[in-house]
């Protein structure tokens, strides 16, 4: 993808557009060549605006074309592909999710004929995701290329003509749609069977590690984030929150690790009262926390694994000598963590920021899981993972539930958070619309509940 | 031929070494074509400048007395640099901590002796940190940008050292001048020998230990290296920022603080305009020492050394080859000119890629 964005020149072989060897230099030579990308980590200006980063770069600017009418015009756009986000907006007032809409706008914006989306899909309802395949399928009817590159099966099938699977940085099979089948497919990417099925599930629950109760919090444009919250988790259990992003995931992780602040309600964390607490205290009292921006929060890309590794464990006293940290301890504790979660690093000494997303993922479920913890909170463990790793993660989520830690499950994959929780919660405009038990839910309802309709209209 | 900046996937150990290496170097080649205009011979006056600070135990005490308040604000500095907490105001912190060791002489205080030393030292510490703290607390509280404070603030401090010296502490029988009388003896810091090295510069040995271990192996200083590298981490890491960017202020000004009262009582003997060098003051150049010397304490010292050296060479070229002092200057604006440019070629290589037919086949 970067080769053919222009971001990494190729060492070897030719690139044809339309049947015209092109040598692409730069991210511009792509663009006038009709490529756009949807990238998975996305590549926007936080201090900006949505029109601001869609303008960005077109060379035209804000003063050719005009604040007003560009604002318009990613209005319409929005508006026609059902990808809503106030063009006004900053990017850092934006969720995950939003986010990524405002990345497939910025190539729907620049009009390119040629289409790569990686991972797409992954912050949008089913509902959306449908939308989304509807404007693709038109697309390719007026002549549009688009590649798709996505981990869901499903998907691929639905939405492709052809697919290759790649691993390992080759191509290990082009086959048309109509001829292949899901199962096929998996055993291509990974090269072995791999099955998703339901985990077991422990016979009975423990105590309630985490009680929330009544829990409001504002999100970071000050705006109501999380309304009348009440919940509580188990030892030994998964709680699953489905929901579109920008529901008030985000906003309901901070303030169960004790990032962001509530505005009425509690919180009780394994007894004790932790409603104002820091996070600091949360840490203290056992709760790891797994965030979704990998690199934006979870590390600090230009220290090394060994320095990440007790990012939030450097307090204790196994990892000091008096008021100072023990390196070469922590030194220790690294090696250990790449050798059990077989991450792929040249060193403990390499900067994080070197790391592959699958690895750095790794190393951030390595150092959360690792910490004695009771209170688990994963938020989009699994996004841009490969099936191996995928899999790997749920495993070791399920080892720890058997372990008799309570889980809080953020994600945006169904089968995932039907696969693994006990029970689901439904997120949607940062209040709860129901909670049901995981093995009998039905994806219809979890799918009415997202767009906003209660527990109680769905069932009743 | 195209020239490209391709960015690397891991900075350059080597280069980031060699940047600062290279950028005195190229600093100081640059400076060579501006004599040469002149009419002067570079190599000449290079020569003079090595051989008068690095070569004559003289020469070499002097550059000792310049690099003591430029470690001392360097490693301040440094420490808030580590944290992306940008104290461009070592300067207005020095001109406190001056002001502030002082005031206890001032007073007419006499101490029982010994006691009177460390109490301007800890006068001259307090007054460096309140002020770094403004800005400080300014930025916890209402996000201003520390840069515009800090620097707006040397301002302040600098006429605020004016009004005193000029008004209710001028020296009756200074002529005019503007200027304290001299300081009682002990109020004096202790010197070495017959040269002006004075006890300062063990203190900055000394604090160049303590900040090593303080920055680079505490707890702490691992708390001020990750909200540096990534205030999101530190906040999700259960670290205070706040707190920790009023610390860092402290210390920092503290040290700026302390550099201005040995200054005043190990080299001047009084407070008067100018106690940091008119052409070069020692709180800018404190930035420059701190960045070239990649915020490393051993480097700080180093570095600190090596621009005393400039600094005496610059006054000996003025007095003996009729040199303007901003000489100087002008090779420390270099320096920074090229570490900060070089410091790209760390992140980014540079690719000169082959015309497009060129390619292809493969």
């Amino acid at each position: 993808m970067n080769v053919l964005t222009g971001i990494y020149l190729p060492e070897a072989g030719r690139i044809k557009i339309w049947g015209e060897p092109v040598q692409l230099r730069s991210p511009k030579d792509a663009i006038e060549r009709g490529i756009g990308m949807v990238h998975q980590e996305f590549k926007l200006v936080q201090t900006h605006t949505v029109t601001e980063n869609i303008v960005l770069g077109l060379g035209s600017g804000l003063a050719r074309v005009g604040e007003e009418e560009a604002r318009d015009k990613v209005a319409e756009l929005s508006e026609r592909y059902g990808l809503a986000v106030d063009p006004a907006a900053y990017i850092w007032q934006l969720s995950i999710g939003e986010q990524q809409r405002v990345e497939i706008l910025k190539s729907l914006y620049r009009g390119a004929r040629i289409l790569l989306l990686d991972e797409p899909t992954a912050v949008l309802t089913p509902q959306e995701a449908e939308d989304l395949f509807t404007t693709l399928r038109s697309m390719r009817e007026q002549g549009h290329s688009i590649v798709f590159i996505s981990h869901k099966l499903d998907e691929v099938m639905a939405i492709s003509d052809r697919v290759t699977v790649l691993r390992g940085g080759k191509n290990v099979g082009t086959l048309m749609v109509r001829d292949t089948n899901p199962q096929a497919l998996s055993n291509l990417m990974v090269g072995r069977e791999i099955k998703f099925e339901t985990f077991p599930k422990p016979e009975k629950r423990g105590a309630a590690v985490l009680e929330v109760k009544g829990v409001s919090a504002l999100n970071d444009r000050g705006l109501p984030g999380l309304t009348g919250l009440s919940f509580e988790v188990a030892a030994g259990e998964i709680l699953g929150f489905a929901g579109v992003a920008g529901n008030g995931q985000e906003e309901l992780a901070q303030v169960i690790t004790g990032l962001r602040g509530v505005t009425a309600g509690s919180l009780i964390v394994d007894g004790r009262d932790m409603t104002h607490a820091k996070a600091r205290e949360f840490i203290l009292n056992g709760v790891s926390y797994v965030p979704a921006d990998r690199h934006g929060v979870a590390v600090v890309g230009d220290m090394s694994l060994t320095n990440n590794s007790v990012l939030r464990r450097y307090r204790e006293k196994k990892f000091a000598r008096g008021p100072f940290l023990d390196f070469s301890v922590a030194a220790d504790y690294a090696k250990r963590l790449i050798e059990e979660y077989n991450i792929l690093t040249p060193s403990p000494e390499t900067a994080v920021r070197s790391l592959s997303g699958g690895n750095l993922q790794k190393a951030i479920l390595a150092r959360e899981m690792t910490t004695r913890h009771k209170l688990l909170v994963v938020m989009s463990a699994t996004r841009g993972l490969d099936v191996g790793a995928t899999e790997f993660v749920r495993q070791t989520l399920n080892e720890h539930r058997h372990e008799g830690a309570a889980i809080v499950l953020i994600s945006e994959d169904l089968e995932e958070l039907r696969s693994l929780s006990d029970r689901i919660a439904v997120l949607f405009h940062g209040e709860i619309m129901g909670i049901v038990d995981a093995a009998t839910a039905e994806i219809e309802s979890l799918g009415l509940m997202m767009a906003g309709a209660k527990q109680a209209e769905v069932t009743g | 031929m195209a020239i490209r900046l391709e960015r690397r996937l891991e900075r350059s150990r080597q280069l980031e070494y060699l940047v600062p290496v290279l950028s005195v170097l190229l600093s100081l080649v640059v400076c060579a074509f501006l004599l040469l205009a002149n009419g002067n011979n570079p190599l000449v006056a290079y020569g003079a400048m090595m051989k008068e600070a690095f070569g004559t135990s003289y020469g070499f005490a002097e550059v000792l007395v310049k690099a003591t308040p430029l470690i001392l604000c360097g490693l301040g500095v440094m420490l808030a640099f580590k944290m992306l907490f940008w104290n461009i105001g070592a300067e207005g912190q020095l001109h406190m901590g001056a002001w502030g060791a002082t005031a206890v002489v001032m007073t007419g205080w006499e101490g029982s002796g010994w006691l009177m030393i460390p109490a301007m030292m800890i006068a001259g510490m307090a007054c460096g940190a309140l002020w770094a703290l403004i800005p400080a607390y300014l930025k916890v509280k209402l996000n201003c940008n520390e840069i515009i404070t800090t620097l707006l603030l040397n301002y302040v401090a600098i006429l605020w050292v004016a009004h005193f010296i000029y008004g209710p502490w001028k020296d009756p029988v200074s002529f005019g001048f503007p200027m304290t009388k001299l300081f009682p003896e002990g109020a004096q810091l202790m010197r070495f020998g017959d040269s002006r090295v004075h006890l300062g510069f063990v203190f900055a040995l000394i604090i160049a230990l303590i900040l090593y271990l303080l920055q680079e192996k505490s707890r702490w200083g691992f708390e001020v290296a990750v909200t540096g590298g990534n205030p999101k981490a530190a906040e999700y890491a259960g670290m205070s920022t706040g707190r920790n960017i009023l610390l860092v202020m402290i210390i920092s000004g503290g040290l700026a603080g302390l550099a201005g009262m040995v200054e005043i009582s190990g080299i001047q003997l009084k407070l008067l305009k100018d106690i940091s060098p008119h052409a070069a003051p020692y709180g800018y150049t404190a930035i420059i020492i701190a960045w070239l010397a990649r915020r490393n304490p051993w480097g700080v010292l180093l570095v600190s050394i090596l621009m005393g050296g400039l600094y005496v060479g610059g006054e000996t070229v003025q007095i003996t080859m009729k040199l303007p002092v901003n000489i100087v200057l002008i090779i420390q604006a270099l320096i920074l000119f090229f570490v900060l440019g070089g410091d790209i070629l760390a992140r980014y290589r540079v690719v000169f890629s082959r015309p497009r037919e060129a390619l292809g086949g493969g």
